[in-house]
């Protein structure tokens, strides 16, 4: 009885709603952080900084495990709270004819599927943008710098061990490095290989910031794309400013003392996360 | 406060038995005292829906007095309607104005189906109750004085308020997912925060909870309409309390 319970009742259904949800507001918190390295006003420390991170939430095993959990918390959170949203209409299968909810609820509560639906659409055609192209995308660009020396420019390919790699030197593959005489070449994307050893010599950066940047500056759609972020934003703070102190109670995280300050919390996480979420594009779009 | 008459529009479900479709009726009522309660308005409709050889309004009603529950209507789109902590039968006329339009409709919810007009079947609530709403007790002549357990005061008293509720079901009305666990949890708490209770417990959360689902309540998303249409203000914290004591009794 106990086993089957936990993964079927009604209750069972609102810890997982709310387990989920919580661990994606602390998602959110460390998607966050690595947004905001955009904004350092010096740009190749901002790029540098970015691409980093970048490097750094798709290789370290830790994080890759947590970005599996991710995965999985999106997919559960999405299927049982619409499962349970359809479950509840049907508790009620004739409605009332008139009815008078904003006396007793706000709106963002009533809407929770909505908002969470409009979420969900969001975040499939931002993984689409960004996380596909990152992983699966074969001319996703490696992170150059530019660098004037003597009164001449030039491009180098900045390794991860910080090396400054003349762009020039570098062949896209090894029979091309063979055909120009280059010395070094690119393997497996981001691997730059030694072309006469045919040893790896150092790790690239994909460049998502010049990936970022781009997706937000394209000169005919650049700016319906920064609004539909800052829509999406606010869709976002409105889901939470419900969904983060409501997952405490589904718990029984309940205490007339604590309660009060989750409530506030939660409204203050809800706006500030998400204003700072929508900062981005918008400083990428009108400052860069 | 000088007595007035109001004349109103009244809107109301009309439903002859379980099985038929329903619909809603308009009726004009002419002189209504704004002293009078809500009941004792239709009745006074009632007596005309008579005069004039109409089938009266069946509407659920005891006590009149807020104490036992049975009066359950959805007014202007609320639970007992305008105004808090009360019951349909503790509201007065004097809450509407002169030519309004009133809207009467019956709770629903798939676990309280339309018996006749504005009568529900509430019956799931018993099912709930006997599910585990109670405490075992020895009677075989050594019954121990209730007195004669120690118990904080503090639980005492978090302890009546949650035996407050007078199972109405305006919890489940207003609820948009037709959850009842405003009043499971209500039940569920009165007796976990008393050493009487602490024996059962476990059972009771799980098989409370377990008779919530098949009667078909919907699932709480933490609204909290059912705390500002209580008429007994009955708190989240009891629903906090069942969350807690539920995955506590599913873990062990
Ligand atoms: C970053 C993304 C998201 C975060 C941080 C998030 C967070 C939350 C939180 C904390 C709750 C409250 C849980 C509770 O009351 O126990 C919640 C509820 C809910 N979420 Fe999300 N959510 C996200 C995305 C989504 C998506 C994609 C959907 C899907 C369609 C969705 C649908 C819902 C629904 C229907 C509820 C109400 C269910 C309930 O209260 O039990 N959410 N969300
Ligand atoms: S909890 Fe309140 S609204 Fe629900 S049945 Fe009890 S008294 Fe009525
Ligand atoms: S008739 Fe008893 S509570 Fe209203």
């Amino acid at each position: 009885m106990a086993n089957s319970a936990i993964l079927k009742s009604s209750l069972a259904k609102k810890y997982w709603m709310a387990l989920t949800g919580l661990f994606l507001c602390l998602f959110l918190i460390g998607h966050l952080i690595g947004n905001l390295q955009l904004l350092s006003t010096e740009k190749y420390e901002a790029a540098m900084r970015f691409n980093q991170y970048a490097l750094f939430m798709t290789s370290n095993p830790a994080v890759k495990a947590l970005s599996y959990v991710t995965y999985l918390s999106i997919l559960f959170h999405a299927i049982d709270g619409i499962w349970l949203t359809v479950q509840n209409r049907k508790a009620r299968p004739i409605g009332y004819v008139k009815n008078n909810r904003s006396a007793n609820t706000t709106w963002a509560s009533r809407n929770m599927a909505l908002l969470g639906s409009l979420v969900l659409i969001f975040i499939v055609s931002h993984m689409a943008t960004f996380w596909g192209r990152m992983h699966y995308d074969a001319n996703m660009p490696l992170y150059k710098v530019e660098l004037s020396a003597m009164g001449q420019k030039q491009s180098f390919y900045r390794t991860t061990t910080q090396q400054f790699i003349p762009v020039d030197q570098v062949a896209p593959s090894l029979e091309e490095a063979h055909k120009t005489g280059k010395g070094k070449y690119i393997k497996n994307r981001t691997e730059l290989y030694d072309a006469n050893a045919q040893i790896k010599i150092a790790e690239l950066y994909k460049d998502l910031y010049k990936i970022t940047v781009d997706f937000f500056k394209q000169p005919t759609y650049g700016l319906l794309y920064v609004i539909l972020y800052v829509i999406s934003m606010a869709v976002l703070a409105f889901h939470l400013s419900h969904g983060f102190a409501s997952s405490f109670q589904s718990m029984g995280w309940s205490h007339p003392k604590y309660s009060p300050f989750i409530d506030k919390f939660g409204l203050v996480f809800s706006i500030v996360t998400c204003l700072l979420f929508a900062i981005i594009p918008v400083y990428v779009y009108f400052v860069l | 406060m000088a007595t007035k008459f109001i004349n109103i529009n009244l809107k109301v479900w009309r439903q002859k038995d379980a099985k038929a479709k329903g619909q809603m009726e308009t009726y004009k009522l002419d002189k209504v005292s704004t002293d009078s309660s809500f009941l004792e308005m239709l009745d006074q409709l009632n007596e005309q829906l008579i005069n004039e050889r109409k089938e009266p309004i069946a509407f659920d009603h005891d006590c009149r007095e807020g104490i036992c529950g049975a009066c359950s209507l959805y007014i202007n789109g609320r639970a007992h309607g305008p105004d808090r902590f009360i019951t349909t039968c503790q509201l007065h006329m004097r809450s509407f104005k002169d030519g309004e339009t009133i809207f009467i409709e019956p709770w629903r919810s798939k676990a309280f189906p339309v018996i006749k007009d504005l009568v529900v079947d509430r019956s799931s609530f018993d099912r709930i109750q006997q599910a585990g709403g109670f405490v075992s007790v020895n009677t075989s002549g050594n019954t121990i004085d209730a007195n004669a357990t120690p118990i904080n005061k503090a639980d005492a008293d978090r302890s009546f308020e949650a035996a407050a509720c007078i199972g109405c079901g305006a919890c489940v009305a207003s609820c948009k997912n037709g959850s009842a666990m405003l009043f499971v949890g209500a039940k569920v708490s009165q007796y976990a925060l008393l050493p009487q209770g602490k024996i059962e417990a476990h059972d009771r959360v799980l098989n409370m909870v377990r008779q919530m689902d098949e009667e078909g309540f919907g699932n709480c998303t933490n609204t909290g309409a059912c705390e500002i249409e209580c008429p007994k203000g009955i708190s989240l914290e009891n629903i906090a309390r069942m969350n807690r004591e539920y995955l506590t009794a599913s873990m062990s």
